[in-house]
């Protein structure tokens, strides 16, 4: 009995992936095929690059609400840059990027030098960034963008969609990282007790630093593949994604108090939450449904975590 | 058994690996104050809250009034007539002095659900007017000194009906005037015949307080005598009173040239500390628990920002103390709260043991199988018990975790090393354990400052020995001149 409850605390969220995955095949046509798995990735590249990224605030024991913003405001300013015979593709790339780098940083040095809590840095960091997208743009769509912008999120490569490439890249990346790194492991120990991590020698200001600039530039990342998927910069786009982002990692089994965690099990999240909206989708199930669902699964999750975690 | 209010008899107890109390017996009258004393982990905290609920015994029986009690709660207790003020106080600070007073059992209003607030305040100022307090029931409790909430906690302790409050060092945070105070309120409670249990460090006011004192030591009971058989000499030899086991192994170290210089460094809750340390040697620091000695040694470290003087390490000024500075020049640390600032409890015995010494084997990625090599290692040598180097360190014992803390700061082989509390909370075979480790790591050449409220250990491990009372050095003594006796009474008055 002890080994069966084992089993299920390490593996629990990946046998219910499977599970949901093989009553979805049972239940809905068209559900398990090559085609409609791929479609599924692609869905879920986007949140799923924001869920790696706040994971790393989570385990270092911070949040990030500021994610959505960010990811509207970095698309608006790659599309800007981005219309056809202006700049080379690189430089909507990096500015967007370094937008994120900025954020990241004002965020991060905003909670550790001026001790501010995470929840409203990141909070006042959504609004302004928000409120950045819509000053850049004027409150308007950035439309006119190059067709080699638009390949990054429209294109393929080797057959398969680039926002999947980039969502593998960055799964492979965040996990060497965080598993095979020092800064990986210190992210853990201050999460964990930043005290003791402190008193070991830990610099506990630069590791948070580097988590909160990590997802500032996965959610400009994320930003550049959606403006390139919709061929526009929108300045309104990924309102409430942060919340769908840590939803992904709380399912994934990280503990939002910090300290514990891993990126396989937030890409599960996000899958999970992948898979049943697709699921749901084929089945014509209406989209408010879907969100009551995603709740209960969300709450569902959390319950089993705490219940395999006694 | 005769006619007193409570009793304790025979109490046992038993915490994993240690024995906490053994057959321990306390009597209490009505209407006297009796005081218990003895050095930390005595058992003094323990007999206390077994007696308030909070923590279930092993053997004997509490008799309360004649009959047999058990409290199962803390609620229990309260309800048949027990209060305890504890050392560290609980308020609700943005409430009123009267709402604090009656939290819980607020007088109903016109309607169910509502409070009268005229019959709360009315009720809370009877209550303070029958102590003689000064207090206004409509003051909020966070504008309150840390004594006059201590007044609050008394009031609403009598308006529980309570025969017996339990004051477990009421004075460590107040001073003077006020402690003269609190004895007024004390003789007052007695006056209406309420007993009133005194546990504290402080001789001269537990000779002007006390009726009856009773003593413990090691988790036992040692005496009981009426306070005027005893004075100050005699009460230091019953507390501290045993010899010196053999578990110390002590060698005449030879002091080799100054490591570490403190020099006028003052702090959170001590000042003007100047003392060096030597290679080879190990300098005792004793004193009681609040004196400062934790902070002085975090402040060193760099946990703790200095609001003056200086640390020099082999002559040189360190200008910006912090721990990761302290770690690049030789000083380790291993923490009094494990739990606080030693240990990540929900990582595996592995990531703590190579926590701190990262930088020094690894580069950007992390050699995983050297570090796996070098914690199986470390779990070998300093023989931590655990199933696999897995094992989250949560799982483990004290003594088991404290090796653990030992092992990740000597792996980064220090030369000067502070022990703060390294045996608290262990049991005796860890202990010795450890002791053996400091004596072999002075004869190694290290410097080491021990800090420690257990006499036996200081005594026996230390060349020199720094008392620290109320954030200042009150002695210095050679390993030769110090007895327990002469240490207490620097340490205490």
């Amino acid at each position: 009995m002890k080994s069966v409850s084992n089993i299920f605390s390490r593996y629990g969220i990946l046998l219910s992936l499977i599970f949901i995955c093989i009553v979805l095949s049972f239940t809905t046509p068209n559900f398990f095929s090559a085609q409609n798995l791929l479609i599924v990735l692609r869905q879920v590249s986007i949140n799923g690059i924001l869920a790696i990224g706040v994971t790393f605030v989570i385990i270092a024991g911070g949040i990030d609400l500021s994610l959505g913003s960010v990811l509207a405001l970095t698309g608006v300013v790659a599309a800007s840059f981005a219309h056809p015979d202006t700049y080379p593709l690189v430089v909507p790339l990096i500015l967007a990027l370094l937008t994120g780098v900025v954020i990241g940083a004002i965020n991060g040095l905003t909670i550790t030098l001026g001790r501010v809590a995470p929840f409203i840095v990141t909070l006042g960091m959504m609004t302004i960034a928000r409120g950045l997208a819509l000053v850049f743009s004027n409150g308007r769509p950035v439309t006119n963008l190059s067709p080699s912008f638009n390949y990054i999120g429209g294109g393929n490569f080797l057959g398969i969609p680039v926002p999947i490439v980039l969502f593998m890249l960055v799964i492979i990346i965040t996990i060497i990282i965080l598993s095979n790194t020092r800064i990986g492991r210190y992210i853990y120990a201050v999460g964990g007790n930043e005290m003791a991590a402190k008193a070991s020698g830990i610099r506990v200001n630069r590791v948070k630093l580097f988590a909160y600039i990590v997802c500032s530039m996965l959610a400009a990342l994320a930003g550049i593949i959606l403006a390139s998927r919709i061929t526009t910069g929108q300045p309104n786009a990924g309102v409430a994604y942060e919340l769908d982002a840590i939803a992904a990692v709380v399912i994934g089994g990280t503990s939002l108090l910090g300290g514990k965690g891993s990126i396989t099990g937030t890409v599960i999240g996000v899958l999970i939450i992948g898979v049943i909206n697709n699921g749901l989708d084929l089945q014509n199930v209406s989209s408010y449904y879907q969100q009551i669902i995603k709740g209960v699964i969300i709450v569902g999750a959390a319950l089993l975590d705490r219940k395999s975690n006694r | 058994m005769g006619n007193y209010l409570f009793s304790a008899e025979n109490i046992s107890k038993s915490f994993p690996g240690v024995k906490a109390l053994d057959k321990v017996s306390l009597h209490v009258e009505k209407g006297k104050v009796h005081a218990l004393m003895g050095e930390n982990g005595a058992g003094k905290s323990t007999l206390m809250k077994i007696v308030m609920g909070m923590v279930p015994y092993d053997e004997g029986t509490l008799i309360y009034k004649g009959a047999p009690v058990r409290f199962l709660s803390v609620h229990d207790a309260i309800k048949s007539g027990f209060a305890m003020i504890h050392q560290e106080l609980l308020p609700f600070p943005e409430l009123t002095v009267a709402e604090n007073i009656f939290m819980g059992r607020e007088p109903g209003g016109i309607l169910p659900g509502f409070i009268s607030k005229k019959k709360l305040n009315e009720d809370a100022r009877q209550l303070l007017k029958s102590l003689k307090l000064s207090v206004k029931e409509t003051r909020l409790m966070k504008e309150l000194s840390v004594a006059e909430m201590q007044m609050v906690e008394i009031a609403k302790a009598i308006s529980n009906n309570t025969d017996i409050i339990i004051m477990d060092e009421p004075t460590s945070a107040i001073s003077g005037r006020e402690v003269t105070i609190l004895f007024e309120v004390i003789r007052e409670l007695t006056a209406k015949g309420i007993a009133v249990i005194y546990i504290s460090h402080k001789m001269d006011e537990i000779f002007q307080i006390a009726d009856t004192i009773t003593v413990m030591r090691d988790g036992k009971h040692i005496t009981t005598l009426p306070a005027k058989e005893l004075n100050d000499e005699k009460l230091i030899q019953l507390i501290v009173g045993r010899e010196l086991s053999s578990i110390f192994d002590k060698k005449n170290n030879m002091p080799g040239e100054t490591l570490l210089e403190v020099k006028n460094l003052s702090g959170e809750k001590f000042s003007d500390i100047s003392f060096v340390v030597k290679k080879g040697e190990v300098l005792g620091i004793a004193g009681l628990m609040g004196a400062g000695r934790t902070e002085i040694a975090e402040t060193i470290y760099g946990l703790r920002r200095p609001a003056g003087g200086a640390v020099y390490i082999r002559n040189k000024r360190i200008h910006k103390p912090s721990p990761s500075v302290s770690i690049k020049n030789g000083i380790g640390l291993i923490s009094e709260d494990r739990k606080r600032t030693g240990l990540v409890l929900t990582a595996s015995v592995r990531h703590n043991i190579t926590m701190a010494s990262l930088e020094k084997w690894s580069g950007f990625l992390l050699d995983k199988r050297k570090e796996q090599k070098v914690s199986r290692e470390q779990v070998q040598k300093f023989g931590i018990k655990t199933p696999s180097a897995e094992q989250t360190v949560n799982n483990l014992s004290g003594g088991n975790q404290q090796k653990i803390v030992l092992s990740k700061v000597l792996l980064n082989d220090p030369e000067i090393i502070i022990f703060d509390e390294p045996t608290r909370g262990i049991d005796i075979g860890a202990k010795t354990e450890i002791y053996k480790m400091i004596t072999a790591l002075a004869e190694q050449g290290k410097a080491i400052i021990m800090i420690s409220s257990e006499l036996p250990e200081v005594l026996g491990l230390s060349d020199r020995i720094l008392v620290i009372r109320n954030g200042r050095i009150s002695k210095e003594l050679a390993a030769g001149e110090a007895t327990q006796e002469i240490i207490m009474q620097y340490a205490m008055i």
